[in-house]
């Protein structure tokens, strides 16, 4: 099956306009010498042949476990308008909207996408959304690189170490110092943290609600990072946000974060949607595509791609960031998802997460051997301890049928028998008694 | 139109979870709650699907307009991988599964998709191995540029330097210098081709790679790529190859056949995923042998009993550079996409691509000026700097396009020519479509001669006319506000 | 174009006007008209040391950055804080109102690596052939 109109007819008369015999000719540029070792792939298949055996192999997948994993990417319900409206042709085969004019529904959109996730945060302005959150932290800390001109970051250890990997990863080249505070009782050690805080620190980095659930208020924090000079920078959790104190409150400079949760499917790891948002003064310093309103020719209101000069395709080597593509139809799922919900619907998310989550914390907390950690309040997550090694216990929940959170010890020393469990507004009540009483039966 | 904002209405809402099945719990303390509500609009779900569907239609796209914007590559998107992607067992897949119940046994449809693609690209292309976590080109230029660090400082060789052409993409001099790279820029010769005087004079052993598109951004192939790649070598640096441009090659030549060591492949383009609206695509990277060891973890292998497996023991690796295992969506859609093309589509997909480039060429090229008087490959470049000199402008010449009922070319690069038009037609485009096309081309060739104002004008027909972009840099308005 | 007559010229298009042992800096109307609407100027700040030839500040236009190089070396005494608010004051006076700052001159004899009024007026004549 390929997509190619051309008959043999059209193909002669156009090779004819040309001047050449045949299609090879156009190739000639291309040195026998360079010709391919070896071009062995299968042969050509239908669209009904290749839907049925992608068909099968889905079915290989335990995509039907009831999900309580969360660990930052959420198994939240989306709504039928999401789909049909972002998978309308003409957004999602459109490309980058460089010329405003035949674009000015994508731009709109982007609008109205940075004007929400502006809402959500409490921030000044937003880009038009980035790769994903870790990517979107990695941006941030750059930012604050360059905005204080110094070297050290400080990472509260709430913070994803999914998250924390990947920044050290991207700035193994770049002579950064890393110091990582320890969390105690699931929540951000403010002593050692004001240990290592000092007029050397570009930024300090903090998860809300953090990677173990819990929620803080970082008012202070930050208060303390500002009188340094340094950056607070925050990753959040958005659904989170229709009830938590937003980072605009707590006053952070930068707040970014993984968009997943708004209308944007598991799928495996991605495409995602990483978020940010900034105060003012640094949106001059902001990576990616940002769209502002204007007016035409006659006055009237119209959207383009603006403050371009920040960006890889003028400034080159010396840009804010390398980010070109980013992950437009997945800010636009997260802006018709938020649109659709509305101030209403989005509080009413927040709190049946938050209501779904104390409820099913009474109900394990009430199985005997198992330790539902309460020393800080959560969102829609939270940490039991059992009585056996958390990974044996999965393993044995999902024959029964249950992906039933995310063992602990996989990512940190001594956590062997913690499990994280996410209840977001999907899990009904009898799910939710039906995980207490097969971890009881495993355990 | 108005904004979503503006169509609020206090007191509405479309969309209602239901009553909730659980006991109401004790609230979360005030200390942790947000003092003020974020102000989202409200509308019913009618207003919502109206609001959304009518943005929509103020686009272009390829599904409703001929869309030659050079060097993205604005193919036709088949249908049915959409349906592919939206599969529930592979929609509905945590990516943490594969760490709960002895490797990855949870998730092995999704592992052998990724497992198979990265062998299918690696064919395509030549190259060994491949990563396919990347989620964009300038995502994988990015993992490239680490890996080309890691292969030198396990040599013990500290190398400054990354070496670039002036026609390159701008995320190729900007990926390297996140890296910690310096950029050396290699200007391009009077006959189209990178300054081999210049090139030879700039490589020594304080660089550490160059990075090259091939074709070029002129939509040409150097047939003297190979004795740039020796020189590289020679040097000790690594040749890295930008796919952008890689549909004109497929089946016809390799990057790893010619040398280079890594490269990146951006799916959008060459495997016909969607782009968008400017993303989420895809930007795996692909490797020669000697950089395999230093990929990013996890990978994905095949047990001997024929089970796939995520493998992280490579202790040489630059580490993580994506949270799981790529954009899988759009991974698995050019999977699909792959496997329905198959061989010989796919090299049919780059004789027809050049064949449109060329045919275009050779209708234009009496018509506008072609700086670089060369057959070309997948997209050609001209300009219209002979336009131009009655007034009408390359950006002219873009709205006129606009209004009637064509996207654009790229006119805003490559740099290195002025008054750019780079039309890259692809090859799911007919000879009528691209007649029509010529045929405005050379009506708006004629105008600026006769009535330049005529085209300068344009457009009209938009629903807003040329938006003053001055102003939008100088008093940025960059979100609705609660009046 | 307007050339200033009492005015060094540098071969990137800034201008320094000397008055004692401090000079005011800013673009020319040349580089000005090339760069086309001015939407953005970023200044140094007030007690930053500036190196002669070397960066100082940048301007922008909706689709282009330059760097300004500093005509002198020597201390930024006072920015231009107009530019923040009115950046179009460097397409419309670029030589008065749309000035980028003052700066104290650590020495005045580097002038002699600077432009006169004629000699930039042939340079920028040769430039646009």
């Amino acid at each position: 099956m390929n997509y190619i109109p051309h008959t043999a007819e059209d193909i002669s008369r156009m090779l004819s306009v040309i001047g050449v015999k045949e299609i090879d000719d156009l190739f000639k540029d291309i040195p026998a010498s360079l010709r391919p070792k070896s071009f062995d792939l299968p042969a050509a298949k239908s669209e009904f042949e290749v839907t049925r055996s992608l068909r099968l192999l889905s079915g290989k997948n335990a995509s039907g476990l009831v999900n309580f994993v969360g660990a930052g990417f959420y198994d939240h319900f989306i709504p039928a308008a999401v789909d049909s409206l972002s998978g309308r042709a003409e957004f999602y085969t459109a490309y980058t909207p460089y010329q405003p004019e035949c674009s000015q529904g994508w731009l709109q959109a982007i609008y109205e996408y940075q004007s929400i996730i502006c809402e959500l945060t409490g921030m000044d302005v937003s880009n038009a959304s980035l790769y994903d959150g870790g990517t979107a932290l990695f941006e941030a800390m750059m930012i604050a690189l360059r905005q204080t001109g110094r070297k050290k970051v400080i990472l509260d250890s709430g913070v994803s170490l999914i998250y924390r990997t990947m920044l050290y990863t991207y700035t193994s080249n770049l002579s950064i110092e890393f110091v990582e505070i320890p969390v105690a009782h699931g929540q951000s050690c403010r002593k050692e943290l004001l240990k290592y805080l000092d007029d050397k620190t570009a930024a300090v980095v903090f998860q809300n609600p953090n990677f173990f659930g819990a929620v803080d208020d970082y008012s202070d924090m930050v208060e303390e990072v500002h009188r340094r000079g340094a950056l607070a920078v925050a990753s959040v959790y958005p659904v989170s946000l229709g009830m938590l104190k937003t980072p605009g409150e707590m006053g952070f400079d930068i707040a970014t974060g993984e968009g997943q949760s708004l209308g944007i499917p598991l799928s495996f790891g991605g495409p995602y949607l990483g978020f940010m948002a900034v105060r003012n003064d640094l949106l001059r310093q902001m990576p990616g595509r940002i769209v502002g309103a204007t007016v035409d020719s006659e006055g009237r209101r119209g959207f383009v791609l603006t403050l371009q000069t920040r960006e890889q395709h003028i400034r080159r080597h010396k840009a804010t960031s390398n980010i070109c593509s980013n992950e437009a139809l997945c800010a636009l799922r997260a802006a018709i998802f938020i649109s659709l919900l509305g101030r209403g619907g989005f509080r009413e998310l927040a709190e049946r997460n938050y209501q779904k989550a104390e409820f099913a914390k009474d109900v394990l907390s009430r199985i005997e051997g198992v330790e539902v950690k309460r020393s800080s309040p959560t969102f829609n997550e939270f940490t039991v301890c059992l009585p056996c090694r958390a990974d044996e216990a999965v393993n044995r929940m999902v024959e029964k049928g249950f992906a039933c959170g995310f063992p602990l010890g996989r990512f940190y020393k001594g956590m062997d028998n913690y499990l994280l469990i996410a209840v977001t507004e999907k899990r009904t009540k009898e799910e939710i008694r039906r995980l207490a009483d097969s971890l009881e039966a495993v355990i | 139109m108005k904004l979503i904002f503006e169509e609020d209405k206090e007191g509405r809402q479309g969309f209602s979870y239901g009553a909730s099945d659980v006991p109401a719990a004790k609230p979360l303390p005030e200390k942790y709650r947000r003092k003020e509500q974020a102000s989202l609009p409200s509308l019913s779900e009618l207003d919502v699907v109206r609001h959304f569907t009518n943005l929509s239609r103020l686009n272009f796209s390829v599904d409703t307009n001929f869309y030659p914007l050079g060097s993205c590559t604005m193919k036709y998107n088949p249908k049915f991988t959409e349906r592919v992607a939206a599969f529930e067992g592979f929609s509905q897949m945590h990516p943490l599964l594969p760490q709960l119940s002895g490797g990855g046994m949870l998730a092995q449809g999704s592992l052998e998709v990724l497992y198979g693609l990265e062998k299918l690209l690696s064919e395509i292309t030549g190259m060994s191995a491949f990563t396919l976590q990347p989620m964009a080109g300038a995502h994988g230029e990015l993992t490239g540029a680490m890996l080309i660090a890691a292969y030198h400082k396990k040599r013990g060789d500290r190398r400054k330097y990354v070496i670039v052409p002036d026609s390159s993409h701008g995320t190729n001099p900007s990926s390297a210098a996140i890296a910690g790279y310096e950029i050396k820029v290699i200007p391009t010769g009077p006959d189209g081709y990178m300054d081999l005087e210049e090139y030879r004079k700039n490589l020594n052993t304080d660089v550490a790679a160059v990075m090259l598109t091939c074709p070029d951004t002129l939509g040409i192939f150097n047939p003297r790529i190979k004795e740039i790649a020796d020189m590289a070598h020679a040097a000790g640096a690594l040749m890295y190859y930008d796919g952008a441009n890689l549909n004109a090659l497929l089946g016809k030549a390799r990057p790893g056949d010619i040398g280079f060591d890594l490269m990146h492949i951006n799916l959008h383009k060459t495997f016909g995923t969607p782009h968008g609206g400017g993303g989420p695509g895809a930007g795996p990277v692909g490797v020669s042998s000697a950089l395999e060891p230093f990929l990013p973890i996890s990978r994905v292998i095949r047990r001997a009993d024929g089970t796939f497996a995520l493998d992280y023991n490579y202790p040489e690796s630059i580490g993580y550079i994506a949270p799981f295992y790529g954009n899988f969506g759009v991974l698995l859609k050019a999977y699909a996409y792959i496997l329905a093309l198959g061989k010989e589509g796919l090299i049919r997909t780059a004789e027809i691509a050049v064949l449109n480039a060329n045919y275009c060429l050779a209708r234009l090229k009496k018509y506008y000026e072609l700086p670089f008087d060369k057959a070309c490959m997948h997209e050609c470049v001209f300009s219209a700097s002979k336009q131009s000199e009655n007034g009408v402008h390359a950006l002219d010449i873009a709205k006129y396009l606009i209004d009637r009922g064509f996207h654009p070319p790229t006119i805003y690069f490559p740099m290195i020519v002025k008054e750019a038009l780079m039309i890259e037609p692809t090859e799911t485009e007919s000879k009528e479509t691209l007649d029509a096309f010529i045929d405005i081309m050379i009506e708006i060739a004629a105008l600026a001669k006769d009535d330049p104002s005529a085209v300068t004008r344009a457009p009209l027909n938009t629903p807003v006319k040329r938006l003053d972009e001055t102003r939008a840099a100088r008093q940025p308005d960059l979100r609705w506000k609660r009046p | 174009m307007d050339i200033l007559k009492d005015l060094f010229y540098t071969k990137d298009h800034e201008w320094a006007r000397i008055e004692g042992n401090s000079a005011y800096v800013g673009i020319t109307e040349y580089a000005a008209h090339s760069l086309g609407d001015i939407t953005f100027v970023e200044l140094p700040k007030p007690g930053e040391a500036l190196k002669q030839e070397s960066y100082c500040a940048t301007v922008e236009s909706v689709k282009a950055a330059s760097e300004v190089y500093a005509p002198f070396s020597g201390k930024v005494i006072s920015v231009n804080s107009q530019l923040s608010s009115n950046p179009e004051l460097v397409n419309q006076s670029p030589y008065d109102k749309g000035y980028f700052f003052l700066m104290e001159l650590s020495d005045p004899a580097e002038k002699a690596r600077l432009m006169d009024a004629e000699s930039y007026r042939k340079y920028t004549e040769g430039l646009s052939k």
